[in-house]
């Protein structure tokens, strides 16, 4: 049995606040992978987790180009790879899988040959327009206490 | 001046790999497109995968070659004739930039002629001078897949970022929202085209944040979404193209809007228009109005210069190569090069 954590944020702001407290748990080569529909707000989470990390440039979607790189306290790596969707291409992943920053990947079901095994999925169901439902699914031993110790210390019941 | 009859001509190549388009280009004195060879545009990329991204290095480096072959053969020069070699070196797929500035790299070294790094948006706003030569100031609404800039140029080569998109790109939001209205990718001229039957009866919102030149159309994509959803849910049905006139009316309201604003505040004498989003006729027809009874000089490219494409990029390195603003060979591809530090701290 999979453990998960989940969370109810009523509106955007709330979601982004989120992100940007997950993002101090964070540290090199960590790999977050969004799941979730369009306009659900995986790019928006993104821009939370942004900010935690002390990014003040704009972090904009990288539907188009795949990939942006942000510095901040840490580099930020913003994959979208919904463009490679039956593709199996790799576009040298683990270069940034295993390099300086954290990488954050949108439609990573696109390129699951390519993931490593260990990695935070975070699900983003959207209840209405603005209430999101966000599930945690850590998968590895170390995610696994990343999301225990996050949920516990910020208070976050679930 | 007199001598301007005599003076020998400047051939620059371009070469552009920064996305899905392998490019090489050669233009003659930063105006003649001698050549201008498009990976998408010929029977090779067929035969290496179709139509799908070539976001991959591999496919570059397979296309490569051949493309500048065919680059110098049209242009009906050899590698002698060229005086010096212009790359896009950012923003991109690192791995993809890197194919091109190996090649022109390989290129400046072995013929002994300068090298010049090339930014990708100032690529597409210099594809504006291969239709009509660009007048200062001016002001450049890029508009594609990935970009969505309002920028000021006071001289050549010499860029100020008024405004960025904060979310989707407009070429995405068109994408997407073509997605949601069951429309084949790319979205955009599907869109276009079902805006010209349709009636903008659909109330969405415009983000025009107050008196910011950024934009946003991330908000405007869930707006449609959620009509699309409500509507299902209550059984009713939308017409797809009063649809796609209601959201094509909202995006050029927006650009339109912001682009008017600078243009005013900076008094510029020409605005242009680059990227793919510039074919879009109901962003085009807006613009002609907006400036029909101004002095303001409007230019928008064919649609063959508005894609990515190495003549832009040769365009461009033509003005650096003139003034001397040339690469060292330690060259590197950025990914997210920034328009205003490529040139402005040159």
């Amino acid at each position: 049995m999979t453990t998960s954590y989940e969370i109810k944020t009523m509106d955007v702001n709330e979601t982004q606040r989120l992100a940007a407290k997950l993002a101090k748990y964070l540290k090199a080569r960590d790999v977050i992978t969004l799941e979730g529909d369009l306009g659900a707000g995986k790019t928006s989470f993104t821009q939370g987790l942004a900010l935690g990390l002390g990014i003040t440039q704009i972090v904009n979607s990288p539907t188009f180009t795949l990939i942006k790189e942000y510095q901040g306290n840490l580099p930020l790596y913003h994959m979208d790879v919904y463009r490679l969707e039956g593709e199996d291409e790799d576009l040298g992943f683990e270069e940034y899988f295993y390099g300086e920053g954290i990488s954050v990947v949108e439609w990573a079901q696109f390129i699951e040959d390519y993931l490593p095994d260990q990695l935070l999925n975070i699900i983003i169901l959207k209840l209405d327009e603005n209430r999101r439902l966000l599930r945690f699914e850590p998968k590895g031993d170390y995610y696994i206490e990343l999301c225990k110790e996050f949920f516990e210390n910020e208070n976050i019941s679930h | 001046m007199n001598l301007d009859n005599q003076k020998k001509a400047v051939n620059i190549l371009g070469i552009e790999t920064s996305c899905d388009e392998t490019s090489v280009s050669v233009v003659k004195d930063g105006s003649t497109i001698l050549s201008n060879i498009i990976s998408s545009q010929i029977d090779i990329h067929k035969r290496f995968g179709g139509v799908v991204p070539e976001v991959a290095s591999r496919k570059h480096v397979e296309g490569i070659n051949f493309i500048l072959q065919q680059a110098l053969e049209e242009a009906k020069l050899t590698l002698d004739d060229i005086d010096g070699v212009a790359v896009t070196y950012g923003p991109g797929l690192i791995g993809a930039l890197l194919v091109g500035i190996a090649a022109a790299k390989a290129i400046s070294f072995t013929k002994g002629i300068p090298l010049i790094g090339v930014h990708h948006i100032a690529g597409h706003i210099y594809a504006n001078h291969l239709v009509k030569p660009l007048q200062f100031p001016l002001i450049a609404l890029v508009v594609s897949g990935g970009h969505t800039e309002l920028v000021y140029m006071e001289q050549h080569n010499h860029f100020e970022i008024l405004g960025q998109t904060r979310d989707d790109a407009v070429g995405e939001a068109f994408d997407k929202v073509a997605r949601a209205l069951n429309l084949p990718y790319p979205g955009g001229p599907h869109i276009d085209r079902l805006a010209q039957q349709g009636n903008a009866t659909i109330h969405l919102p415009r983000a025009l944040l107050d008196q910011s030149y950024d934009f946003s159309f991330s908000g405007l994509k869930s707006a449609v979404i959620n009509a699309l959803h409500n509507a299902k849910q209550k059984e009713e049905e939308i017409s797809k193209e009063d649809m796609a006139a209601s959201f094509q009316e909202a995006v050029v309201d927006v650009l339109a809007t912001k682009t008017m604003r600078a243009v005013k505040e900076k008094g510029v004498k020409q605005l242009i228009v680059a990227g793919g989003v510039a074919a879009n006729k109901g962003l085009r027809n807006r613009l002609m109005q907006e400036t029909e009874a101004t002095s303001v000089d409007l230019t928008i490219p064919p649609l063959e210069l508005c894609t990515d494409n190495a003549a832009m990029i040769a365009c461009n390195g033509y003005f650096l190569h003139q003034s001397k603003q040339w690469s060292k060979l330690d060259l590197n591809g950025i990914a997210s090069l920034s328009l205003e530090s490529a040139y402005n701290d040159k």
